[in-house]
């Protein structure tokens, strides 16, 4: 029991200096801006493809399932409404982030232990480079930017899929949906996704460049680590969001 | 094979491993362990694997920390250096991997270009581009320039990891098994390779290995690893002119066998 506890007091502590080597480099010059837009492009330019199908699903599917709902109380003229409010304040930020966890945070999570197993994270450190910053600010940089993008893109076409699902049924234009959309959000939910959006690509890149960068040595560990980083960051993804909400009640 | 234009200089000492020891849990890796390198030698540690000899070139370049002693490189005291010190004392040390550890996902160029463009920021285009075809030149492999690391052979990722460590114009040069899973005539280029790096830019080095031919090569001075302390120091001959079961059937496995 006492050397669990030492080990988690350990973990914590490696934590703790990951994170401030992390702010430390970041922030510091001279910066990797070319990393950093490669990071961008692997990152988000390259989760477009599943982004956009996923969100599409989701808007879709959803709206369909509230359907049944609203017609009980004859009140379906409320679904883009209904859509809206779910999309943006709940769906996109958690849809985006639980894709990018999957596809994002294992490819970091296997690339940076697998970097750590053939010591090329070694062989950086001992040429005067910095390792943190080149592979580890960049990749969390990149991700806190462009899950906030991703999450605008999968609201979007969520909320396509939810007029496709309606004009299945119901004569709706389009220019109807949206305005009744645009009518229902508020600028706090739109605030409330960004940093909702934000908080979770900053997890995900940091959760995955941790468990990649300590990766144990050897073949295995490769998969551990990308199987951990995935966990990991939706895990924390779920926590966070819960305790979002909360704050998020309080405030209002 | 006789080096030429050797200068050593045994009254400079570059790096003093001073009294160290280092365990990992329960395992005595290093024990009580003293060596010197001095100035333009070329100086190979010998033992069996597990032994510990890339431990003591990690703890010479700040990788891994003693938990007793000291290393001394270049005047500095290794284990005492803050990050930013450490990092422009690393500057000075060239660390030669046993799998060369290039960056699979950067070209022969870029993976040169690297430690260079971070360290000397002031450098232009050209003067970087010329650097970098120099230093390809000078390992013989100036055609592999816009490779990946994937499609070049062992010996030349070995010599393409040479090069990048090259690149800084090191002081002190760190090869952890060179030769190791290379064929005898690839060993024999990489050989003569790191006693041109010596000849040329006139580099101490410590050369870890358990390739005897190796070691008798490129080693001025030679130091056997036996149980995590330097039993034996000297010259090739001197090293195996011994009674020694451990250190006679080194020898008679590498040259025998």
């Amino acid at each position: 029991m006492g050397s669990k506890i030492e080990k988690l007091l350990i973990e914590f502590a490696r934590i703790h200096r990951f994170m401030m080597s992390f702010l430390r480099e970041a922030v510091s010059p001279p910066y990797e801006f070319k990393e950093i837009i490669r990071q961008c492009y692997e990152i988000g330019w390259k989760s477009f493809p599943l982004i956009s199908l996923t969100g599409f699903i989701v808007g879709f599917v959803f709206t369909k399932q509230s359907r049944p709902s609203l017609e009980d109380f004859g009140a379906t003229s409320m679904l883009p409404a209904l859509i809206s409010i779910a999309i943006v304040r709940a769906l996109a930020p958690l849809v985006t982030a639980l894709i990018a966890s999957g596809k994002v945070g294992s490819q970091i999570g296997a690339e940076l232990s697998s970097m750590n197993v053939t010591e090329q994270i070694d062989a950086m450190e001992v040429s005067g480079t910095n390792p943190t910053k080149f592979l580890v600010s960049t990749r969390i940089v990149a991700t806190t930017l462009m899950i906030p993008i991703l999450c605008f893109y999968v609201a979007g076409i969520g909320l396509i899929g939810g007029y496709l699902s309606i004009v299945g049924k119901d004569d709706l234009s389009m220019l109807a949906f949206f305005t009744q959309v645009f009518e229902t959000i508020a600028a706090k939910d739109v605030f409330a996704m960004v940093i909702r959006a934000v908080v979770f690509g900053f997890t995900i890149g940091f959760a995955s460049s941790y468990v990649g960068y300590f990766s144990t040595k050897g073949t295995e560990g490769v998969g551990k680590a990308a199987n951990s980083a995935v966990v990991s960051s939706m895990f924390l993804v779920f926590v966070e969001e819960l305790l979002i909400v909360q704050l998020l009640a309080l405030l209002n | 094979m006789e080096k030429n234009n050797v200068h050593i200089d045994r009254n400079e000492v570059v790096i003093h491993v001073d009294n160290v020891s280092k365990s990992f849990g329960s395992l005595h890796v290093l024990r009580d362990v003293d060596v010197k390198l001095f100035k333009g030698e070329n100086l190979v540690v010998l033992g069996r694997s597990g032994t510990g000899k890339s431990v003591l070139i990690k703890l010479i370049s700040g990788l891994l920390t003693p938990d007793k002693g000291h290393v001394r490189v270049l005047g500095e005291t290794v284990n005492e250096l803050d990050e930013r010190a450490l990092r422009t004392l690393r500057q000075r040390i060239g660390f030669s991997f046993q799998n060369s550890a290039l960056y699979d996902s950067m070209t022969v160029r870029e993976n040169l270009e690297f430690p260079l463009v971070r360290n000397k920021r002031n450098l232009s285009r050209a003067e970087i581009n010329k650097e970098v075809e120099e230093v390809l030149e000078g390992v013989g492999l100036s055609q592999a320039i816009n490779q990946m690391p994937s499609e070049l052979s062992g010996g030349q990722r070995k010599r393409i990891g040479i090069a990048r460590t090259l690149i800084l114009r090191p002081d002190i040069m760190l090869y952890d098994e060179p030769t190791a899973g290379l064929d005898p005539i690839t060993c024999l280029d990489i050989n003569t390779l790191i006693n041109e790096v010596q000849e040329r830019f006139n580099t101490s080095s410590i050369i870890i290995t358990h390739d005897l031919a190796c070691a008798k090569m490129v080693g001025d001075r030679m130091v056997m690893l036996l149980d995590g302390k330097f039993e034996r120091q000297g010259t090739f001959k001197e090293i195996f002119d011994t009674d020694d079961a451990r250190v006679k059937s080194f020898y008679d496995y590498n040259f025998i066998v």
